[in-house]
């Protein structure tokens, strides 16, 4: 059979035996083999635990993200009541950037818990062959002849070995899922370390710059519509305190026109 | 016939069955090498459901080896096409 099959069965075939070919003596090759089996399955035990390792830090990072869409969210929401703009349109646009982030993790996350349950699985699978094979390797030892011991020993250590090879297999994909996603989050860690996500109120000396980068980053038309929903919601609910720079013209939506998407005030104060 | 679906379990299937398992492995093969990504998952899907409806699953306690693996069952486009192109998904 080629193509699809025949290439997945060759190599794992030659694998197989590449472990088989180690040893002439029977009673060796069996040790030598179950010794390897062993070791394999101490290896699926740490990739199960490195898969683990990625999805908390994954899921930390979602949470401290959480933690961001809400603060913002609430900055937000004061900077309208204050009429301060700006500093509303500032924070959406982190909050439209975490929440993007958010989104990425949260598929991660997903993935890295099938990858582990796979893994999971797959070592329940090789604990029992292993565990067959150690049985059968001290009844074929007791009962037969040299030659017959080794067409049998064959036969066992195959199995095992292609069960060993595919377990090995699915570790590798595991593992190159987790690298790229270790990337992603080392990206959300250099903007958390950039202060993309921090509070509006403390920034420093360095936010026109991150707020530059923030506006490439995030959906501007999104931004517009958000902030004219929240000034919609404020506006309409309890009246703030009177505002300083937003005239009280541009808080509700105009009375002749339905625009469902809020675009009531592009500029903001501009036409006061 | 013993078949491995890898990722999953082995299945013993009647002898019989090997020549649709071809055609289905066909299938899969031609769409690859026309490029059609789309048909891939439905052609791909009907390898597998093929192999576990019509195969009894082998014990984990039983060794036995198999005469046919078949690649994962998240197995990509991509894959499939490296697959065929001699880079396959266990590296050598």
């Amino acid at each position: 059979m080629a193509g699809l099959t025949g290439r997945m069965s060759t190599v794992v075939k030659a694998k197989v035996s590449k472990l088989l070919d180690r040893a002439e003596d029977p009673a060796e090759t069996l040790d030598y083999s179950y010794q390897k089996q062993v070791e394999q399955l101490q290896n699926v035990k740490k990739g199960i635990a490195d898969v683990v390792t990625a999805k908390k830090r994954l899921q930390m990072q979602e949470s401290s993200l959480q933690q961001s869409v809400v603060k913002l969210d609430t900055q937000a929401r004061q900077a309208v009541s204050a009429g301060q703009e700006d500093l509303a349109r500032a924070a959406l646009e982190r909050k439209n950037v975490a929440q993007t982030e958010l989104q990425g993790l949260d598929g991660q996350v997903t993935e890295l818990e099938q990858q582990q349950q796979k893994l999971t699985d797959s070592e329940q699978k090789l604990r029992a062959k292993i565990e067959a094979f150690r049985t059968k390797k001290e009844v074929i030892k007791a009962q037969y002849s040299a030659a017959e011991a080794q067409v049998r020993i064959s036969e066992a250590a195959t199995g095992v070995g292609e069960q060993m090879a595919d377990v090995g297999l699915a570790m590798q994909r595991a593992v190159d899922k987790t690298e790229n996603m270790k990337a992603r989050a080392d990206a959300v860690s250099e903007l958390e370390a950039a202060g993309t996500f921090d509070d509006i109120t403390a920034l420093g000396p360095g936010e026109d710059d991150i707020d530059r980068q923030l506006k490439q980053l995030s959906n501007q038309p999104q931004i517009d519509n958000e902030l004219a929903k929240l000034k919609g919601e404020i506006g309409a609910g309890d009246a703030p305190a009177p505002s300083p720079q937003i005239p009280a013209q541009s808080q509700a939506p105009a009375p002749g026109a339905p625009a469902p998407d809020g675009a009531e005030a592009p500029g903001g104060d501009g036409q006061a | 016939m013993i078949v491995r679906i890898s990722g999953e379990d082995q299945y013993l299937l009647p002898d019989e069955d090997a020549q649709r398992l071809k055609e289905l492995e066909g299938a899969v093969v031609s769409v690859v090498d026309g490029g059609r990504e789309d048909g891939f998952g439905d052609a791909y899907r009907a390898v597998l459901d093929y192999v576990r409806s019509h195969g009894t699953p082998i014990g984990d306690d039983e060794l036995q080896s198999s005469d046919v693996i078949l690649p994962p069952a998240d197995l990509t486009f991509e894959e499939a096409g490296r697959e065929f192109t001699g880079e396959g998904l266990i590296p050598d």
